[in-house]
């Protein structure tokens, strides 16, 4: 046993692909453990917020302590941040349209740029061939100009309950800074809200754990059963061979999706759990492992040692367990790992179908990829919506496969190079 | 010949005897639903529909199409006979379209979809598998990670991976659909050039995956025909590496060809899924809305043409192992 584990870590494949695995293990055990807010909680009022820090603008304005940094640039950036580069070349271009000449005109020069603008724009002016629409675009531009290069201070003021007159509080100066440290409400959204306004970082690492869960449970009960019958088939063999390679043979033409989509669609919403779904994953995905299991138990049934174990009388279940299993045990262990990755990827086609678990009790990784579907996070570009979800469902099934080759360049010597 | 009538028969036989049991599972499953199936369906189906005469006459159909009156194997064989004439009932959530309708114009999206992709794929791996074990060294230690990690993806990622690149940052595809969103289909050069600007996606999410799982495949059998002994014999015996290496691909293919036979309920149920991100107007997106409306006939009747086309995908695999593998003719003349 010990001499066996040696040999399978010193698959380099093995190894890679079992770290991957296990890193995705502790991630999902101990950042619940850190961050403790509750996955399906509905944070943002609207959807999709993307990824960043969010700063209470409330506290950071007026009510915590403001530090005076002067820092080069902090006035280009701002005006850039307000005045993006295709309002300057829409600037420009009705600059040039009211006449004046183009090589004048430098986008990039800032002051020079709204001082030409202040002087020139007239939102009465005509311009031929300007749709209603681009003349209110302007307006609006003109608008948002205001104040953009001004170096005055705001206030912050407060209304009187009583009078309804604003009373100053306090002043921000350009120069003003807050630390976030200081800043009492802050919420670090790493891969911002989805759909629902939930966190996707914290959903996300829910799902996992919930989908991973999934695996096992329906790997474990798909490797149960097919170990079961492929045991019973090639041992036994006879009619009871017959008769479960009938229904394997079966099985396996018909896809598992069309038995998992009737099945899923006959149990209902209502009653469909992430433990349902498991279930119903596990035991219409033995097939494989049947066949597999018991082509090796033919192949081992009329060796030496078996039959010494017969002509000694030991029971069928004792020969199984001490002369066969051991045998085969590689193998299933091989067979359970991609039970595993199967499974997850079959909650996921399944939930991205509509017919996952439901949604409101856990997240699955399926799930989240159905809601970022429904919603068009794809297609609207809200790539923390569901890229994430695709890596980790990658990454699992990738390190999965991994430990699979490892494990079959360790135990199948004729695929070493 | 005679054997090989033999071999097919046995095919043929097998063939209809799973057809027979998805039948069986189709007409079963729905009636394991608790409650009576006719007005737990409609009671759903009354809640998407505004339209009275909807209603009674999708509970008709389904009185009909049930038949509950009748005993059981008398429901089966009216239901057997209702799909032999191609009638599956009303689709619920598109009334009045009948499913037969609604299914006749996503079949062959996804058939023009799938079959192509599926065996430029299994072409495409097996070519890069059979490569990757004969040439070994770089080419076989970056073409295998990639492999396995390609093959790791389900093919609704690829498709997100591929339209993220290429429809949405890029703006080299479109994003969704089987043709424009302002086209009429008509034989046109523009619709025809639509679709295929169209097909490229899907078509290409389906390939990768393919060619992922068949490369590492092929290049197991390789490895494993290429250090077997009948091939150190060919080498003593002086024979010319181009032929022995013909013998080796042709032997590995075999299984290659079986496995492929096995794997493709599997390849289906995976671009089905993959046609949903693409909102492709094929089979796969038809069980999305079908489920999304609770239209029961309509997945029902999905799940049985999907059930068919993998059988006859699988039939027709056979049919030409049959042809190509020689070790089959000699084990029917045995007999």
């Amino acid at each position: 046993m010990k001499h066996t584990l040696q040999q399978v870590f010193q698959s380099r494949r093995f190894v890679v692909g079992f770290s991957i695995f296990v890193a995705i293990l502790l991630i999902v055990i101990v950042y619940p453990l850190v961050v403790p807010y509750p996955p399906l909680e509905i944070i943002s009022q609207g959807t999709f917020f993307p990824p960043g820090i969010y700063v209470n603008v409330y506290d950071s304005a007026g009510f915590t302590t403001h530090y005076t940094l002067h820092l080069d640039g902090a006035d280009a950036k701002r005006i850039a941040s307000r005045l993006k580069e295709e309002d300057r070349l829409a600037m420009k271009d009705w600059l040039v349209a009211a006449g004046i000449p183009e090589d004048e005109i430098d986008t990039a020069d800032t002051a020079k740029l709204l001082e030409q603008w202040a002087d020139n724009f007239d939102p009465k002016t005509k311009i031929s061939g300007m749709t209603n629409a681009q003349r209110n675009y302007y307006i609006r531009l003109n608008a948002s100009l205001e104040g953009i290069l001004s170096t005055e201070r705001a206030i912050i003021a407060v209304e009187n309950p009583e009078t309804g007159a604003l009373e100053e509080k306090g002043a921000v100066e350009q120069t003003d800074y807050a630390n976030v440290g200081e800043v009492p409400n802050v919420r670090v959204l790493p891969l911002g809200t989805d759909n629902f306004g939930r966190d996707v970082l914290t959903e996300l690492v829910r799902a996992t754990a919930v989908s991973l869960l999934i695996g096992f449970v329906a790997g474990t009960i798909a490797t149960l059963i097919g170990l079961s019958l492929g045991l019973l088939a090639g041992y036994v063999g006879g009619l009871m061979d017959d008769g479960i390679m009938f229904v394997t043979n079966l099985l396996t033409v018909i896809p598992s999706i069309v038995l998992l989509i009737l099945i899923s669609y006959s149990i209902g919403q209502e009653q469909r759990g992430a433990v349902t779904i498991a279930v119903v994953i596990g035991f219409t995905s033995w097939v494989w492992t049947t066949r597999a299991v018991r082509a090796q138990v033919i192949s081992l049934r009329n060796r030496d040692h078996v039959n010494l174990s017969k002509l000694s009388g030991h029971s069928i279940f004792h020969i199984i367990l001490s002369d066969i299993l051991p045998y085969i045990a590689s193998y299933v262990v091989m067979a359970l790992i991609l039970q595993i990755s199967t499974a997850i990827l079959a909650e996921a086609g399944l939930s991205i179908l509509g017919l996952g678990p439901k949604t409101t009790q856990v997240p699955t990784l399926g799930l989240m990829m159905y809601w970022g579907m429904i919603y068009q996070a794809q297609i609207l570009g809200k790539w923390w919506a569901y890229f994430p979800v695709v890596i980790v469902i990658a990454l699992i099934s990738f390190s999965l496969n991994l430990m699979i080759t490892g494990l079959d360049q360790v135990f199948n010597p004729a695929l070493r190079e | 010949m005679q054997g090989y009538l033999r071999y097919f028969g046995g095919k043929l036989v097998w063939f209809v005897v799973t057809l027979i049991f998805a039948f069986l599972l189709n007409f079963i499953l729905p009636r394991l639903m608790p409650g009576d199936p006719v007005a737990g369906i409609v009671s759903r189906l009354a809640q998407g529909m505004s339209d009275a005469t909807g209603v009674q006459a999708v509970y008709q159909q389904y009185t009909e199409l049930f038949g509950l009156d009748q005993s059981i194997p008398q429901q089966f064989i009216t239901y057997m006979s209702n799909v032999f004439h191609g009638d599956f009932g009303f689709s619920i959530a598109q009334y009045p379209r009948t499913v037969a309708d609604v299914i006749a114009s996503s079949l062959w999206w996804t058939v023009a979809l799938q079959l192509p992709a599926i065996l430029v794929g299994w072409v495409i791996g097996n070519f890069l598998g059979a490569l990757a074990a004969y040439q070994k060294g770089v080419f076989d230690k970056v073409l295998m990670p990639i492999s396995i990690f390609v093959s790791s993806l389900p093919a609704f990622g690829m498709a997100i991976i591929l339209l993220v690149v290429f429809a949405v940052s890029l703006e080299w595809f479109p994003t969704s659909g089987g043709y424009g969103f302002d086209m009429i289909p008509n034989l046109s050069w523009d619709f025809i050039w639509s679709v295929i600007v169209h097909y490229q996606l899907p078509f290409w999410s389906i390939v990768f995956i393919i060619i992922g799982g068949q490369a590492i495949g092929m290049r197991s059998m390789s490895i494993y025909e290429l250090n077997a002994d009948y091939v150190k014999y060919s080498r003593f015996m002086g024979i010319k590496d181009r032929k022995i290496l013909r013998y080796v691909f042709r032997n590995a293919m075999l299984p290659q060809i079986t496995g492929l036979a096995l794997a493709i309920g599997t390849i289906v149920s995976g671009a089905l899924v993959a046609e949903i991100i693409f909102n492709y107007p094929g089979l796969g997106s038809t069980i999305f809305t079908a489920v999304l409306g609770g239209d029961y006939p309509l997945i029902s009747a999905v799940m049985l043409i999907i059930t068919l086309m993998t059988l006859l995908a699988t039939f027709a695999i056979e049919i030409l192992y049959g042809f190509i593998d020689p070790r089959i003719k000699a084990a029917q003349a045995e007999d």
